[in-house]
């Protein structure tokens, strides 16, 4: 088995995660820029992280053959003090032509504030400017279905935008069916109590095609597992579904979208399962 | 997979989980203390588990969101808990 993990934040992973993902099949991970679990006091803080992100984890990852790339921006749970954010946005251009960076994100919005939504606008823009894909994060819980209504709404409203460059994340069973019949990707996040399970992944990928839909376990500093696309790809197996429509959802989905980004380029031979 | 099928590979994890809510009910009814708008909401959402066009997942999410449409004037909080404050 083979698969791509598309969302990983691997700076606030152990390096046995690193081993155990590609011993299950990985053959690259994506890193998107996060919130550390504390607000950064400044702009500089972010600095050294897009270095983190674009110089030392792709070190880390090499040192089991497993190609990382990433994603930039201020994540939106940071967003609520734009004038940082402003700064932050300026920061990135510098590193958008670094050989791991795929895009812009994860942007999008927390709370659904005013302020989450002008820092949103301003990455878009960000986005569009510098022709970058853009990777969303729709807010938790009981703010997802307006956020997701919100983000939706400001990304129509970019007629530079073209959805099938955009992935929408995190979407559940009230969000998948907007996304994707707007005609963006969507990314169904497997986490052990938010989000979703692999077999309510299963049950939207067996009502949705699978088409533009790709999973990812979004491991981070809290609660969450490295293995999610390995352990859901077994559950799509106990649900009948053969080898090649499994490695169609866990690498090739994956793959054909991340390939817009013509930086993003494999290794002709993933490393194998051992 | 068919209905048969689908018990088979499942029934046992969702009726532990049924079980898990009952118990869940029954804990928060022992206990003392003032309960708060969560409670209410997941009591709302349990109705909406019986059968209709539009599926119960949908339906269950649905009713645990945020039925607003304009966006809030600041973010006070970064954490979301589940449940929206206003239906209380």
């Amino acid at each position: 088995m083979r698969y791509i993990e598309p969302h990983a934040h691997m700076v606030s992973r152990v390096t046995d995660d690193y081993r155990a993902m590609t011993l299950a099949g990985c053959a690259a991970v994506c890193e998107p820029a996060f919130w550390a679990g504390f607000d950064r006091s400044a702009a500089a803080g972010f600095y050294d992280y897009f270095r983190q992100l674009t110089e030392h984890e792709p070190q880390r990852a090499a040192k089991f053959g497993l190609p990382h790339f990433s994603w930039l921006c201020i994540n939106p749970k940071e967003s609520e003090d734009v004038a940082l954010a402003r700064e932050v946005i300026a920061l990135i251009p510098q590193f958008l032509e670094r050989p791991n960076v795929l895009g812009i994100g994860e942007i999008g919005l927390n709370k659904n504030s005013r302020n989450e939504l002008q820092v949103l606008e301003m990455h878009v823009d960000l986005a569009a400017r510098h022709q970058q894909l853009i990777l969303v994060h729709t807010p938790h819980l009981e703010d997802k279905l307006k956020g997701t209504r919100l983000i939706l709404d400001v990304l129509r409203a970019d007629a530079r935008i073209r959805p099938e460059r955009c992935l929408i994340d995190h979407v559940e069973e009230h969000t998948v069916k907007m996304v994707l019949d707007a005609g963006f990707w969507g990314g169904m996040t497997l986490y052990p109590e938010t989000k979703c399970t692999a077999a309510r992944a299963v049950d939207m990928i067996e009502q949705y095609s699978g088409e533009r839909l790709w999973m990812n376990s979004a491991c981070d500093w809290g609660v969450s597992v490295p293995l999610a696309i390995p352990l859901a790809a077994l559950e799509l197996r106990r649900r009948g579904h053969g080898a090649e429509a499994i490695d169609r959802l866990i690498y090739q989905n994956p793959v054909r979208f991340l390939s817009q980004c013509s930086k993003f380029k494999l290794p002709k031979e993933p490393m194998a399962s051992a | 997979m068919n209905r048969r099928e689908l018990l088979d590979l499942y029934y046992l994890e969702a009726r532990a989980k049924l079980i898990d809510v009952a118990a869940f009910l029954d804990r928060l009814e022992r206990a003392e203390g003032a309960s708060d708008f969560r409670l209410t909401a997941f009591t709302q959402a349990l109705t909406q588990l019986g059968r209709s066009q539009e599926p119960r997942v949908v339906r269950v999410l649905a009713s645990l969101s945020d039925p607003t449409t304009e966006p809030i004037p600041a973010a006070t909080t970064k954490a979301a808990c589940g449940a929206w404050p206003g239906k209380s």
